[in-house]
């Protein structure tokens, strides 16, 4: 579009100092607050004048939201926690460093200073005809342009579909969902506690939301287990340039092996459906396996069975086969 | 009509806009929104909610404390160009995508385009303008920008030597790669990056014989 959006349109900024602040600004505007954490997102729909909501509730002030601690033998971290720090804290680099790994490739280094662990992982999809502001169906219209004869969809889903077939292009997602890591969700009338691999959603369950997360909810921390701490790790993310790119691709596993078999894993794949993927039947064909470039093979030809590709995204079965082979062939 | 007549036509002083601004900065008054950027119905008298934010703030820039009105919705990069006349800091795509608009904030570097100006309250912002010291001697990185002829159109420029200037403070004795790993979140559409890279290099050797 080549029109010029320079200013953000009216709205209100409230900068509460604590949760309960906070949600009582979301319990009174509802529909129309928009919850800020990073901001590198917003502010890109604010100008493009797509979301326009009627106050902001900037979560930057909220020091309890904030910042890395143990607990017990994992770790809480807190949303607003920076992806820099994310990456370069010393107790994820050293236990938990497939997470430290997926934050570091997370878009530029500017981003990520000011970019959150939270809002990585609530974030929005980027299909772009939803981005463009057309009414599809996640945007409360009743078409997907996605997946129209002639559309243009090499991003796009190839699994999971439900009438979108948008992806969820978070990085960090699907290291939590192979940490098992739990997300913390609170609102005025209490706390939910979600595994992560619950904590997104895809269009079967709402079409307008890519977490469980309601307005008038608030992501209040991540807890990563101490179960895979120090766990053979294996993240890599494919996307057409190296720098500022979102996913294509992105596998991330951890796996637990002795002997050259292999004891316990979890793989996660993200950029293949709306939500990231736990892949529960090729966990099954590796557990009690060699950690071989055999099993890897296999583990992937299970992963890509039923996948349904659109017109232009059929180059993602390979790659996310490949990438599963590629998690598993690490171990040995 | 001819050029200068069209000059003319423009006002009894014949201001340019960016004289304007700076003009109005002089003054030393707290500045407001001036009203050739911010049009639009309800934008200047939009009223305040209850609980908002305080519009007059002090912010800490280059060193400096500027009494500044700030719109709740106003980006830093349009507090430090329209409000501030701090105009080295270049808004190209504001949206986060080409890295004209970093600054520091507390020595780090963010895209001001797409932070809000109340989100920095209290904290220490530097734009280019404040990278030199005090007595106009250049920084490392900007005589290393000099010395290799870094840019050609240099509109990317004064992003780039931000970024190029938080990393060589922080990395002493950096390489290549790791310098373009740090302006990653840079773009230069004249595709000068090697004359870049090498100002990089230059301005860790610069900033080694500094120490």
């Amino acid at each position: 579009m080549a029109v010029i959006r320079d200013m953000i349109p009216p709205c209100e900024l409230f900068q509460p100092a604590s949760i309960g602040d906070a949600l009582n600004l979301l319990d009174q505007y509802g529909d129309d607050s928009w919850v800020l954490a990073g901001g590198l997102d917003s502010f890109d729909w604010f100008k493009d004048r797509i979301k326009r909501p009627e106050a902001i509730v900037d979560l930057g002030g909220i020091e309890e939201l904030t910042g890395i601690r143990a607990d017990g033998d994992g770790l809480v971290i807190g949303p607003m926690t920076s992806l820099t720090e994310v990456a370069t804290h010393p107790d994820i680099v050293g236990r938990f460093g497939l997470l430290a790994q997926a934050a570091a490739e997370v878009a530029t280094p500017q981003i990520r200073n000011q970019g959150t662990l939270g809002g990585n992982l609530a974030q929005d999809t980027r299909c772009w005809y939803y981005r463009g502001g057309w009414p599809c169906y996640r945007a409360g219209g009743n078409i997907c342009y996605a997946s129209a004869p002639k559309a243009m969809n090499a991003e796009h889903c190839v699994f999971g579909a439900s009438r979108c077939v948008a992806v969820n292009p978070s990085d960090t997602a699907p290291a939590t969902i192979a940490l098992d890591a739990q997300m913390v969700v609170t609102n005025s009338s209490g706390e939910t506690v979600y595994d992560a691999e619950d904590f997104f959603i895809g269009p079967g369950i709402d079409i307008e939301r890519m977490t469980v997360m309601e307005p008038g909810d608030l992501l209040t921390s991540i807890r990563i287990p101490g179960t895979w701490a120090g766990a053979d790790f294996y993240f890599e993310k494919i996307r057409d340039r190296q720098s500022w790119d979102f996913s294509l691709v992105t596998v991330a596993s951890a796996i637990r092996a002795s002997g050259g078999t292999i004891q316990d894993a979890r793989i996660s794949v993200n950029g293949v459906a709306p939500y990231p993927m736990r892949l529960d039947e090729a966990e099954r064909a590796v557990i009690g396996q060699a950690a071989s470039d055999d099993t890897g093979i296999a583990a992937g030809d299970i992963a890509i069975r039923r996948a349904q590709p659109l017109r232009h995204n059929a180059y993602k079965l390979p790659l996310m086969k490949n990438l599963v082979r590629r998690a598993v062939r690490a171990e040995v | 009509m001819t050029e200068v007549e069209i000059i003319r036509d423009r006002g009894p002083r014949n201001y340019s806009r960016r004289k304007f601004i700076k003009g109005v900065i002089a003054a030393g008054a707290t500045v407001s929104a001036s009203s050739y950027l911010f049009r639009g119905p309800g934008v200047l008298t939009a009223g305040q909610a209850r609980g908002g934010v305080e519009r007059l703030m002090t912010l800490t820039v280059n060193g400096q404390q500027r009494r500044v009105d700030v719109l709740p919705y106003e980006t830093l990069a349009m507090t430090l160009r329209y409000k501030l006349g701090l105009t080295g800091t270049k808004l190209g795509c504001d949206r986060a995508e080409c890295g004209a608009c970093t600054v520091h904030i507390d020595g780090v570097p963010h895209y001001s385009c797409s932070m809000l100006t109340h989100q920095v309250r209290g904290r220490e912002i530097r734009s280019i303008e404040g990278l030199e010291s005090p007595d106009g001697e250049l920084h490392p990185v900007q005589q290393a920008v000099m010395d290799e002829g870094g840019f050609q159109c240099a509109f990317c420029a004064p992003g780039f030597i931000m970024s190029m200037a938080a990393f060589v403070e922080e990395n002493p004795g950096a390489n290549r790669a790791q310098c373009a790993q740090a302006l990653s979140g840079n773009l230069c559409r004249c595709g000068d990056y090697n004359k870049i890279l090498d100002s990089a290099e230059r301005a860790v050797e610069l900033m080694g014989q500094r120490a």
